[in-house]
């Protein structure tokens, strides 16, 4: 079972991004403390993104046409890898990057491909993913916001929770019923790109419990949209959203969430030459490792133009698993040592990282859901 | 060669003299002659032997699949270690020896060593060098664990063999790496043979497989196999000249998962699982005792530790330059 996920190596000429991107990442962000660049993923830095598109290191994956780099999966591994392990701000260009485009560049038409894909590689254009709603997270499929056509268009009413940087972005990628009722499940769903800046359209951000706002409730009342406003099929909405989580949970980066936190406790625990912190370390060592290996090995599948959602709930699932048990561990370490002063840098870190640790789990699918795909893969459901 | 052309022949050969009632008998001290002439007519034992040696002149990484199939097989024979040991003879330019080899790397006299009880060689690793010694000049004691093969092996003074060069990283590291192979062999066979029972065994109207807390069980075992797995791809990487940093990798994932992969296969089958004459239990006892083998995690997470904090690197760059190098 599960004979795909082999070992791979990456291809020397993606390798060759590595110090491009370093170089890159240390003139923009060395500064930044570590419980700063612990948030990573949630860190909002729009002239970051643009100065990283502006140096090809976005769309690294999307066509020349459409201003992308043409170079696939692996450059856009490495490109990722050395973000994430700096804990570089990355949220401003993630979800357009990583999701939008290529579900545009699959779905879309050639006129809104020109439209959005050329500006989100230069990081211009900021994009959110409305599928979540308040009574609608893991049975995605019974979402009720609203589209009717009208003879314009389309006009919008509903509400979507939980959307990632919609206070920030542009568009809105929304998961909407086109037609039918809530009971009809996966028929009758479309997906609209939403122009944030329509009338009708508001934003509350969401305070989180570390204080952060990085997600929001959006309302739509009445909001018009014309009808270029639908990307792909109409009633295709179930089949497109599964080939966008596809995307989401694919990356390579369902491992690195903690791992500002782990080098930061590995300079503590050096920086005091403590001598009984190997096992430990060591055993972080050989997770990391073999997620890293697991990693690459979906992003294989990627590169030759596969769509591994088994696989890539495999190593996200146990990648979260991962980065869930770091700060628990770390915690346990140093308060195992109450006598051994900890920087507030540190300690702010450990409390961030064990506070939102939880997210982890639940962002992109949760891991009872992880669970039940990979079940389906084996055969069992 | 292409090793995956060798796979299936070999599969089918092991299949043919390791089935379960071949495993039973060697482990209820049968002879094992049959099975080994058998393997010795192969050719198979020289696999990593370099080809002016003779040998398939294959990499450890060609061979992996043929390890795991071992595992898989539940062989009661040291046939992986045999073929690691036959290629650092080959190596040292010392004549082959026929008749299994077991691997002691320990250094000490009185350490279990698994397979002792029917290996005709012991490799020893003395810490200096390593000594092949005949199973005849050993003291090779049962240790007592129903039906196991493994053994104490001890000696007077130092062992009496033929001395071989010791790899740079120490006979254990490259021991782990088979090590984790076998575990991930037998890891996946007993996935396939788990879900296969949960998909077929019927309670409540339905089969076990059905009911969702079994399914998320059974992913989280699927996920251990596969790290299994791909954590002693990256040993295998690195050829017999393995790196300490790639050993620890593999063998602390394969033994970590070893035990709870093994727990999950027994929970989902019930307390047909615990009975002797069904077959789980051959795969289930070799990984317990193949995780405790040649350093458990711990051990190996102490090594890995211990490199890790000497360095001042980020955690990624170093697994980068240690491990994937
Ligand atoms: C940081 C963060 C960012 C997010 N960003 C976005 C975003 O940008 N856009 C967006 O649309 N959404 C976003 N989400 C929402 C996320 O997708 C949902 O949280 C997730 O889908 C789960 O939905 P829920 O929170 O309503 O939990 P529920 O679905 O109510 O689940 C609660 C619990 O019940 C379990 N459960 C539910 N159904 C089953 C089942 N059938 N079997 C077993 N267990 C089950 C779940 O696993 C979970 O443990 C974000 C969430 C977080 C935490």
């Amino acid at each position: 079972m599960f004979d795909t996920l082999t070992l791979a190596a990456l291809p020397p000429e993606d390798e060759a991004l590595r110090p491009q991107i370093r170089a890159f990442i240390a003139s923009h962000v060395a500064g930044l403390p570590a419980d700063r660049r612990a948030r990573s993923w949630q860190g909002f830095d729009a002239a970051f993104s643009r100065a990283l598109g502006q140096a090809g290191f976005l769309g690294l994956t999307l066509p020349k046409a459409y201003g992308g780099q043409e170079r696939g999966p692996f450059a856009r591994f490495v490109v990722v890898e050395e973000l994430l392990s700096a804990g570089a701000p990355v949220a401003a260009h993630w979800i357009a990057d990583r999701q939008s485009a290529p579900l545009i560049l699959g779905y879309g038409t050639d006129e809104q491909r020109r439209s959005y894909i050329p500006r989100i590689c230069r990081g211009e254009a900021l994009f959110c993913i409305g599928m979540s709603e308040p009574g609608s997270g893991s049975d995605l499929a019974s979402v009720r916001t609203r589209a009717e056509r009208t003879d314009k268009g389309w006009r919008v009413n509903g509400q979507k929770i939980w959307t990632t940087n919609a206070m920030h972005s542009d568009y809105m990628i929304a998961l909407v019923r086109t037609s039918g009722t809530p009971e009809d499940r996966h028929a009758g769903l479309s997906q609209l790109i939403i122009d944030l800046k329509a009338p009708g359209v508001s934003v509350r951000p969401i305070v989180d419990l570390t204080g952060d706002a990085h997600f929001a409730e959006v309302f739509f009342d009445n909001v018009e949209l014309s009808a270029d406003a639908l990307i792909g099929r109409e009633g295709e909405g179930w089949k497109q959203v599964t080939a966008e989580l596809a995307f989401e949970r694919s990356g390579p980066e369902r491992i690195y969430s903690s791992v500002v936190l782990l080098d930061a406790w590995i300079r503590h625990v050096q920086a005091v030459g403590r001598g009984d912190a190997g096992v430990l370390t060591g055993r972080f060592m050989a997770e990391i490792a073999t997620l890293r290996a697991m990693s690459i090995a979906c992003t294989a599948r990627l590169a030759l133009g596969e769509s591994p959602v088994v696989e890539a709930s495999i190593v996200k699932d146990r990648g979260t698993t991962f980065e869930q048990d770091l700060p628990v561990a770390i915690g346990d370490d140093l308060a195992a040592h109450p006598d051994e002063p900890v920087s507030d840098e540190l300690y702010r870190t450990l409390l961030y990282v064990t506070h939102i640790a939880p997210s982890f789990s639940l962002r992109g699918g949760t891991r009872e859901i992880l669970r039940g795909i990979i079940a389906r893969g084996m055969g069992l459901r | 060669m292409d090793a995956h052309a060798l796979l299936e022949p070999f599969d089918r050969m092991l299949a043919a003299i390791s089935a379960p009632a071949a495993v039973r008998a060697v482990e209820a001290g049968g002879d094992a002659s049959a099975m080994l002439s058998e393997l010795a007519q192969s050719g198979f034992l020289d696999a990593l032997v370099p080809e002016e040696a003779g040998g398939a002149g294959l990499s450890l990484a060609g061979i992996a699949p043929l390890i795991e199939a071992i595992g898989a097989h539940a062989v009661p024979l040291p046939v992986a270690e045999t073929m690691v040991a036959r290629a650092l003879l080959a190596r040292a330019g010392v004549a082959s020896r026929d008749g299994p080899i077991a691997l002691a790397t320990a250094g000490v006299p009185g350490q279990i060593v698994p397979c002792g009880l029917v290996a005709a060689h012991v490799l020893i690793d003395l810490g200096d060098r390593l000594v092949l010694a005949s199973a005849d000049a050993l003291a090779v004691t049962p240790t007592g664990v129903h039906h196991a093969l493994a053994a104490r092996i001890g000696w007077e003074g130092t062992p009496v063999g033929r001395d071989i060069t010791r790899p740079p990283a120490g006979l254990r590291a490259l021991a782990a790496i088979v090590r984790a192979t076998l575990i991930a062999g037998a890891a996946h066979r007993l996935l396939e043979v788990t879900t296969r029972h949960a998909n077929e065994r019927v309670q409540f109207g339905k089969p076990i497989g059905r009911q969702q807390a079994l399914q998320q069980n059974l992913a989280v075992m699927a996920e251990n196999a596969v790290a299994a797995r791909i954590a002693a791809q990256l040993g295998c990487a690195q050829g017999l000249d393995v790196s300490l940093a790639a050993a620890a990798v593999a063998k602390s994932t394969a033994s970590s998962v070893a035990a709870r992969l093994a727990g999950t296969a027994h929970a989902v089958h019930g307390a047909i699982g615990i009975s002797e004459e069904f077959d789980l239990q051959l795969l289930t006892r070799r990984l317990h005792e193949w995780r405790l083998a040649d350093g458990s995690e711990g051990y190996w997470n102490g090594v890995l530790g211990a490199a890790r904090l000497a360095d001042p690197a980020g955690s990624v760059d170093w697994i980068r330059a240690e491990v994937f190098a």
